[in-house]
């Protein structure tokens, strides 16, 4: 039923037709249209629509998604397409070792994070287990420069594939967690996630217009720091900006937080390396 | 030598005669300007691209003098109208002495 829906946002938005960027426009890029609007997914209560944080930005912003040549984002995917080649750590090995191509590694990031063995994984814990532990290399910061264009790297394979996070068996009590995080209002400003992405988006707050906080284009590129950000990065962002401690990057606290936000996107296209602001 | 230095173009593969086409191009550079300083107070040395070029068929369609000013990653783009098949060459001149070239066909039909 899920796939159906979605197959009908792609009509309804192929009609309108417009090329470029604005309010009803459609994201493609060299012909593939990405989903930037669905049905919600089931377990969500207080949403109907789902919609891509690409719909929030303006025109300018949004054209710069519609190119890969305009898109700063492949810089630095150059940069780990660079790395992939490195060899490094006790092992002699680089990724290309184990991995051929890294194209094979297409359907990951639309079902991370996931859970292994009872643990929750992201594909930063993925990327560092490689490195420690068949590499011999020491792990990568969380949100570090490397790690950051790596991820986007891979997470890049999986571009127009619809996001379809578990969140049933193993995952519940992650879920559950992370659902509870969403839902809790911390810091001086008292507020939860819900009440700017939930209760808010498409109100301006500021000069910022609020987007439903879909994880579906991470890692991005951001136009504010010019470099490539993570989700656990953007995490800590919003919870300074509510004037709360952050939590640490890669803390099991994120990574609960990370599942339950992209299940809220399951059905929406993966859009990495996106462009936002 | 500047590190990560990679110039990336965007040229059409073939276009039809007298047709403006755009062309896009970015090199990626850190554009250190020669004003900043580091940690200890020293003056970090000025690392720039200098000079961006465009040759048509070995004719000089675009010739730029960058300075310091311009922010890392420069990107040029521009129109050009192509009379005939032939190759793009672009060529940036880095400070420390290092020519970047990219060469790209347009077929004219």
């Amino acid at each position: 039923m899920r796939t159906l829906l979605a197959s009908v946002g792609i009509a309804a938005l192929a009609l309108s037709g417009a090329a470029s960027a604005g309010e009803d426009a459609v994201l493609s890029v060299d012909g593939e249209v990405f989903v930037t609007e669905a049905a919600a997914p089931d377990h969500l209560e207080n949403v109907d629509t789902i919609y891509s944080g690409w719909v929030f930005r303006t025109d300018e912003t949004q054209e710069l998604q519609l190119d890969d040549f305009d898109n700063p984002s492949f810089i630095f995917l150059d940069q780990a397409l660079d790395t992939w080649e490195t060899v490094d750590g006790s092992e002699g090995k680089s990724c290309a070792s184990c991995h051929d191509d890294v194209e094979d590694f297409a359907g990951l990031k639309s079902t991370l994070p996931r859970v292994e063995n009872g643990e929750l994984v992201t594909l930063t814990n993925l990327v560092n287990e490689c490195r420690t532990e068949r590499m011999g290399a020491e792990a990568w910061k969380y949100s570090g420069a490397d790690m950051s264009a790596m991820t986007a790297l891979i997470a890049h394979q999986s571009r127009g594939m619809a996001m379809s996070v578990a969140i049933d068996g193993d995952a519940a009590p992650f879920f559950e967690k992370g659902k509870e995080l969403y839902y809790t209002r911390v810091g001086q400003l008292d507020m939860a996630c819900a009440n700017c992405h939930e209760d808010n988006y498409g109100n301006m707050i500021r000069a910022d217009h609020l987007s439903q906080g879909q994880t579906n284009g991470f890692p991005l590129y951001r136009l504010k720091n010019a470099k490539i950000n993570t989700t656990h990065g953007r995490f800590k962002g919003c919870m300074s900006n509510i004037r709360a401690t952050p939590f640490k990057e890669g803390s099991p606290e994120f990574k609960a937080l990370e599942l339950y936000v992209a299940s809220r996107g399951n059905g929406l296209s993966v859009e990495t390396p996106a462009v936002r602001n | 030598m500047a590190k990560g230095v990679k110039p990336r173009v965007k040229v059409p593969k073939s276009a039809s005669a007298g047709e403006t086409i755009t062309i896009k191009t970015l090199i990626s550079h850190k554009m250190e300007s020669g004003q900043r300083k580091d940690g200890d107070g020293n003056v970090i040395p000025r690392s720039i691209i200098n000079r961006f070029t465009a040759e048509f068929n070995g004719e000089m369609v675009i010739d730029v003098a960058l300075e310091p000013a311009i922010s890392t990653n420069p990107y040029f783009q521009f129109d050009a109208v192509v009379p005939a098949s032939g190759d793009f060459t672009f060529t940036w001149y880095d400070d420390d002495g290092s020519v970047y070239t990219e060469t790209k066909s347009v077929s004219v039909s």
